[in-house]
């Protein structure tokens, strides 16, 4: 198992560890529930190293990412930041990463960790395939480290170490700054439905950033976060994961990502994609609440009368909402709010309903 | 890191515990070992009062944010009361699964059947052995 620059620090934080992804990460330091709650009302703090950076410059790297990316970057600005998938030739996610636009020629490719070497791969081969000898590919992963600050509290805390304005900083906007004096990448981003920002630096360093957020932050209430506390932000925030919701045999149009596929542009799986459009979804993600006891788990068969119609990808005790959610496939037919659809929790049946996505939305 | 585990009690190899009230019967729960891997608990299955149960037969659930997981009777017999507290607090299970996390007290068939657990020392040697 792999291990990040800050093991040895959850460790010492006593945290329970767990493998993802091929990384020994922390589940949770004290309790997933606390972790959440202070996150949505404080501010967290993620080891997210595991995480997999590949950069792309050199004049042809938009040809290159225009061409492996669902999502239309011709309009993207120095300084932006874009939620994509990337498409086999069926249109099947093979990830879903964001891309940062940091200067003319300038990309970085911020993938899963259980998939940066399939994307690296693909990158490189769509590259030759397409003879963009003009686009250099480079993994950056095992040098680059990345810690993400989330909650109502993340701007004032990271504020006292970023030189430049924060305040200033859009959603989905990045700035190359110094964070503790160390060249950093910030963006104001992440993956928990708080504000919060993703800041990425040196992996040799990052323990240094680790450390001083956790000194500064203690006073206004930051606490150390871990996977099982981000799994449960992400899920009530109608957020999706590579691995659950997504997966090769699953199409942009199929899950909630309808909106960073341009089929007006060409890309790797257009065609199909443009097809299955046209021919309409099948099966669709849904967001859905149990009604009376039990928890969905990922895996669930979902029920309609005796038939089973689809399975569950992801579910939880929400904290926040004090229930039960998930996310299922299901037939487009049932896909509509408020239709009825049955669990089937160890062998017994729970009543389900479809609500509309997200479960939880902060208020601004 | 997981609270040490009483020797004033024995241990099964599914994390639970049973400690020998002096007449005839047992409380029973899971370790704070248990607790630890399953992360928060928000629901607790309780058996029925009165309920016949053979030794490692499920006889409660622990449903946490991150999993769920049968609880197994320690010994054979009959139960006879469980900890109502569990149905509005759950999380005692968390915070004290050796003590006020109890999930219910058997009247034991067979004494023999406790003497044959694991005594602590032989279950954190277990789950140093097997850390999940």
């Amino acid at each position: 198992m792999k291990k990040t620059p800050l093991y040895e620090r959850h460790l010492s934080l006593g945290a329970s560890m767990t493998e993802f992804g091929g990384w020994a990460m922390p589940v949770q330091y004290t309790s997933i529930i606390e972790e959440h709650r202070n996150t949505r009302t404080l501010a967290g703090l993620f080891d997210v190293c595991h995480m997999g950076e590949i950069e792309i410059k050199g004049p042809q790297a938009l040809e290159l990412l225009q061409w492996v990316m669902s999502r239309n970057l011709a309009n993207q600005q120095v300084g932006e930041m874009k939620l994509s998938a990337i498409t086999n030739e069926k249109g099947g996610i093979i990830d879903d990463v964001t891309v940062y636009r940091r200067g003319e020629e300038h990309y970085m490719v911020v993938t899963n960790a259980a998939t940066r070497e399939g994307d690296l791969e693909w990158i490189l081969r769509a590259r030759r395939e397409r003879g963009l000898e003009g686009a250099a590919v480079t993994d950056r992963s095992d040098a680059v480290g990345k810690v993400d600050i989330q909650g109502p509290l993340a701007q004032k805390i990271l504020a006292e170490i970023v030189e430049g304005d924060l305040e200033a900083l859009r959603f989905y906007h990045a700035i190359d700054t110094r964070v503790a004096g160390m060249p950093a990448l910030v963006s104001r981003s992440g993956y928990t439905g708080e504000d919060g920002f993703e800041v990425y630096t040196e992996a040799a360093r990052v323990g240094e950033i680790w450390d001083l957020l956790m000194s500064i932050g203690d006073p206004h209430g930051l606490k150390p976060a871990g996977l099982g506390a981000r799994d449960t932000l992400r899920l009530e925030a109608g957020m999706m994961l590579y691995g659950n919701e997504m997966c090769q045999a699953v199409t942009p149009f199929e899950v909630v990502y309808g909106w960073i596929t341009d089929l007006d542009k060409e890309f790797i799986g257009r065609d199909a994609l443009r097809k299955q459009k046209e021919a309409g979804v099948r099966k669709k993600l849904v967001g859905f609440e149990i009604i009376g006891r039990g928890i969905a788990r990922h895996g669930y068969p979902v029920l309609s009368g005796t038939e089973k119609i689809g399975d569950v990808t992801s579910g939880t005790f929400s904290p926040t909402l004090g229930k039960a959610i998930g996310l299922a496939f299901v037939p487009v037919r049932f896909a509509g709010p408020g239709t009825e659809l049955e669990v089937e929790i160890r062998g017994q049946r729970a009543k389900a309903v479809v609500v509309p996505l997200p479960f939880y939305r902060r208020r601004k | 890191m997981a609270k040490p585990s009483p020797h004033d009690r024995k241990y099964t190899k599914e994390h639970e515990w049973a400690k020998a009230d002096g007449g005839g019967a047992v409380t029973m729960g899971i370790t704070d070992h248990a607790q630890e891997l399953l992360t928060d608990v928000v629901y607790v299955e309780l058996p029925a009062v009165g309920r016949k149960v053979r030794q490692m037969e499920p006889i409660a659930v622990v449903e946490s944010v991150k999993s769920v997981s049968d609880v197994y009777a320690p010994v054979s017999g009959e139960v006879i009361e469980v900890n109502r507290a569990l149905e509005a607090s759950p999380e005692l299970v968390n915070r004290d699964a050796f003590g006020e996390g109890w999930i219910a007290r058997i009247r034991m068939e067979s004494p023999a059947e406790l003497e044959s657990l694991m005594t602590a020392d032989q279950y954190e040697e277990h789950i140093r052995a097997n850390p999940h």
